[in-house]
């Protein structure tokens, strides 16, 4: 390859800038705008990927919302990164879990406590976007989302309305009190994210690594994630586990297995 | 942004190739997704599991197409609502399923996921064949733009697979697609359910000859480099950090290095490239189609989001010109679409003003022929022109290609069409245009006959500037010299086309409208037409600029507010002042004159003076 070409893309450049794409729309046509910093792996890809489309900047805030059940590294993490990456971070606190829908089952009643400290969150500042890392291949119902989706005054998800969306052009609201969540990552997939992060070395808490032959393949609250069989203690050892791997991503997540609606109904609630 | 040292013998991770799978509903293709899905051996544990548990508990037979009726509320309705999107692998490359529902009002869903599809593969019920929805989908990988198509007659069992009936209906979905322009690249008799040609050769048509549909998967030609091709890359915004300005956009085609000399949009400045800017990746001084990175330029230019770059100085690497364009439509509003009906025109990252001056032609989905209607009916295909209010810079529509994608969105921001952007559009091309029974005289001819060319001038300017007055002494001017001239005056309309409007800003919008419309067919006669019209504000003006194309010029009749106001040959000023009047130009309604108006008659001299500054324009247009 001649030095004065332009190189070839492959999959991971493709991904990298159409994200990137994606965020400068995002940023150009949705202010105020805030991004989603749950301290996961995508989510820290997020970040990443704003710093390429902006620079090395983050110009708008970075928003966790902290349900006070995460686990001390993941505190840990926020706090160090935070400043590292010059972060301007939004903490959003979330109602105690007496206060959900009691019809719900008991982890999906728990996990609904963050639906509502975002939307707290989204109506006090008054965003117009909210920018979340949510993929495609995670789970179906994510499978059905938009790059950009509109969310009514109530933030709920309108999954049979949905707006059209093609040539990269994307819906952006259209009345007072609604919202777009924006998703750069959706068409990642899990392998894409850790090769991703292999590549570009995107600093991560250590639980996604095996300590004493278990770790956390996905990240939520304490009480309602379970870490994998796994002797994956560094990236690349993860990167070959998936090769081979074919149970869920999810699997460790206890709402997703509650009953068959569960999750759907997270969702139109306004659930990432 | 890639490791550019990385070895060439190292896997191209994630490169996916797009299929949409499309076809009319219950031909079958959730069922041959699942299949495919089994055959590759792509199901993962945990969903085989969920979709067995399903089938049960609903007492049911295992249904491969429960797969993707992933979603509660769709499975108690037994269809499939959205697009989704289903990987899988194929000796080692990988692939992703659009999967697209076959109802006909969820078109808009199967165009999000089918647009970006590098091929398709087109369902067709062996014993059912082409239906109203084979041949809406089939329109629709037209306009969308994929070439690959690879047709399935599926559930080819039910009919034994006879070969004199399966050729008969390749046969019909071959004249189908022929007559769409597209290229069928195989028609494969085969069952989903049974696994017929899917993955394995049937042994119940001996028969066929040709390829199973996973052997034709794997012949699909990855897209084809768009570096080669002149520089276009669309601003998408332009930033500020620490005191350095990026230009920040996707390269759409071509390559920009360092060095490089830019056109810059529309205005036609030029920049040199200074730096190609990426962060956390090894500096590169090139870099190309797909990417998105930030410029800096020299000099240090602040280019519009929308403006095109593209390479200076090679008249052949510059994208076309108009400010009519025809399009191939695919409307997705509830609503039908109607002649004069305004929205935005989005082109990659610009957005433009434009109004639909004609609707050209109507696909009939019985049997694919264009006939001349006055609307566009929802979920329909048409032929219309567009008119902008200023030229734009665009390059044609080609499929597989990022150029011409033209979006149509309401004042909501709602997307109401694509818009495929064919070509510049003629004036005189007005076969349905808004006058339906436009005369087969050419624009030439008239012109000949004449010894003049058309043209329409707008004179603006406040209530009293003298716009009627100037107007009036100037067709007598030119009607001695053997012009033909008409004047349409705001009084004049308002007393008959226009009796029924008032004065508030809808009526006055309506009242340009009309007047506009006028003012074209008068032109489009071989008319010269002189419009005295307050039209105090320019996006008004824009939008009669935009009806009637080409033949425009702006007059901006210039008069001091204070003279206006003390001749007052209307007495309406006086009036105004009283409050009589309620939103009166000039008093108590804003006055947005011209920015760059093509003539500027001053006012406040002799009408003589003025009307020769007029007649002087007008000269010089049409002769």
């Amino acid at each position: 390859m001649a030095l004065q070409d332009a190189h070839i893309m492959d999959g991971l450049d493709q991904l990298e800038a159409q994200s990137i794409f994606i965020l400068r729309e995002a940023y150009r046509k949705l202010k105020p705008m805030a991004l989603l910093w749950s301290l996961g792996k995508d989510s820290n890809v997020m970040v990443w990927l704003a710093r390429k489309a902006f620079m090395g900047h983050v110009p708008f805030p970075v928003m966790h919302v902290d349900t006070g059940k995460k686990f001390p590294e993941m505190y840990a993490f926020r706090d160090e990164y935070a400043k590292k990456w010059n972060l301007d971070l939004i903490l959003g606190e979330c109602p105690p879990v007496e206060e959900m829908d009691s019809s719900l089952p008991p982890a999906a009643r728990s996990a609904a406590r963050k639906t509502v400290g975002l939307a707290n969150l989204i109506d006090k500042h008054k965003f117009r976007g909210v920018v979340a890392g949510i993929r495609r291949d995670e789970q179906a119902t994510r499978a059905k989302e938009r790059v950009f989706s509109p969310r009514g005054a109530s933030h709920q998800w309108d999954v049979r309305n949905q707006p059209p969306e093609f040539w990269d052009q994307y819906a952006t609201p259209y009345e007072e009190g609604m919202h777009v969540r924006v998703h750069p990552l959706l068409a990642w997939r899990e392998l894409d994210i850790w090769r991703y992060i292999e590549r570009e070395n995107i600093p991560l808490v250590d639980l996604y690594f095996a300590k004493d032959g278990k770790r956390y393949r996905s990240l939520g609250d304490q009480d309602i994630t379970s870490p994998i069989e796994s002797q994956a203690s560094t990236v690349a050892e993860v990167i070959a586990e998936l090769e081979t791997s074919r149970t869920s991503e999810r699997a460790g997540r206890a709402m997703d297995h509650e009953s068959e609606d569960a999750f759907e109904r997270l969702r139109v609630a306004g659930y990432l | 942004m890639t490791q550019p040292h990385s070895s060439s013998t190292q896997v191209r991770h994630g490169v996916s190739t797009p299929i949409v799978i499309v076809g009319h509903v219950d031909h079958g293709k959730s069922t041959l997704i699942g299949r495919l899905l089994y055959d590759t051996d792509s199901l993962p544990d945990g969903r085989l599991v969920q979709i067995v548990e399903s089938s049960r508990k609903r007492g049911l037979a295992v249904e491969w197409s429960f797969l993707l009726d992933s979603l509660q509320i769709e499975r108690d309705q037994g269809v499939t609502v959205d697009s989704t999107r289903i990987p899988f692998q194929l000796n080692g490359r990988d692939f992703v399923i659009v999967d697209a529902p076959g109802h006909r009002q969820f078109l808009r869903n199967m165009i999000t996921g089918a647009a970006d599809a590098e091929a398709a593969v087109l369902v067709v019920d062996a014993a059912e064949g082409v239906r109203e929805q084979t041949r809406r989908h089939a329109m629709l990988l037209r306009l969308i733009g994929i070439s690959h198509v690879i047709v399935l007659l599926n559930k080819a069992d039910s009919i034994n697979f006879d070969e004199a009936k399966l050729k008969q209906v390749e046969g019909d979905i071959r004249q189908l697609l022929a007559r769409l322009e597209i290229d069928v690249k195989q028609v494969i008799p085969a069952s989903a359910r049974d696994g017929d040609n899917i993955a394995t050769r049937s042994e119940r048509a001996e028969w066929y000859k040709g390829p199973t549909l996973l052997e034709a998967l794997a012949q699909i030609q990855p897209p084809a480099s768009r570096h080669a091709l002149p520089l276009r890359m669309p601003v998408q915004d332009v930033y500020r950090f620490e005191g350095v300005r990026y230009v920040a956009g996707r390269i759409e085609r071509g390559t920009v290095r360092e060095g490089d000399r830019l056109v810059i949009g529309g205005q036609g400045q030029e920049a040199t490239v200074a730096e190609v800017c990426r962060w956390h990746a090894p500096h590169e001084p090139v870099a190309g189609a797909g990417e998105s990175i930030a410029l800096r330029l020299e000099p240090d230019l602040v280019p519009d989001r929308g403006d095109l770059l593209f390479p200076a100085g090679d008249e052949a690497a510059a994208p076309l010109k108009a400010a009519r364009l025809t399009t191939r439509l695919f409307w997705l509003r509830g609503e039908p679409l109607h002649v004069g009906e305004s929205f935005r025109l989005r082109l990659a990252t610009a957005e433009y003003d434009v109004t639909v001056a004609a609707i050209d032609a109507v696909v009939n989905l019985d049997d694919l022929t264009l006939s001349p209607a006055d609307e566009v009916p929802p979920d329909g295909f048409a032929e219309i022109t567009l008119a902008v209010a200023r030229n734009i810079l665009f390059d044609p529509f080609a499929p597989g290609m990022p150029d011409g994608r033209g979006v149509l969105v309401d004042r909501h921001q709602k997307i109401v069409g694509g818009a495929p952007l064919i070509g510049p559009a003629a004036l005189a091309d007005g076969a349905h245009a808004i006058h339906p029974t436009a005369s087969g005289v050419s624009e030439a001819v008239r012109a000949g006959l004449r010894g003049h060319k058309r043209a329409v001038f707008w004179l603006t300017g406040l209530p009293g500037a003298g716009k009627s007055t100037i107007a009036r002494h100037a067709e007598e001017a030119l009607s001695h010299e053997g012009l033909n001239v008409t004047v349409l005056d705001g009084d004049t309309v308002r007393s008959g086309l226009c009796s029924d409007l008032g004065f508030s800003p809808e009526d006055r919008r309506e009242n340009i409208r009309r007047v506009a419309h006028v003012a074209r067919i008068l032109a489009e006669s071989g008319q010269i037409v002189l419009v005295a019209l307050v039209s105090p504000l320019a996006q008004d003006r824009a939008m009669a600029r935009a009806i009637i194309g080409e033949d425009w010029h702006e007059v901006f009749v210039d008069t001091a507010p204070e003279l206006c106001r003390q001749r007052d040959p209307k007495g309406l000023y006086a009036q105004a002042e009283e409050g009589r009047i309620a939103s009166f130009t000039g008093v108590s309604a804003a006055y947005e004159p011209p920015e760059t108006p093509d003539v500027i008659v001053p006012g406040d001299g002799d009408v003589a003076r003025s009307v020769r500054h007029l007649t002087d324009a007008v000269h010089k247009a049409v002769r």
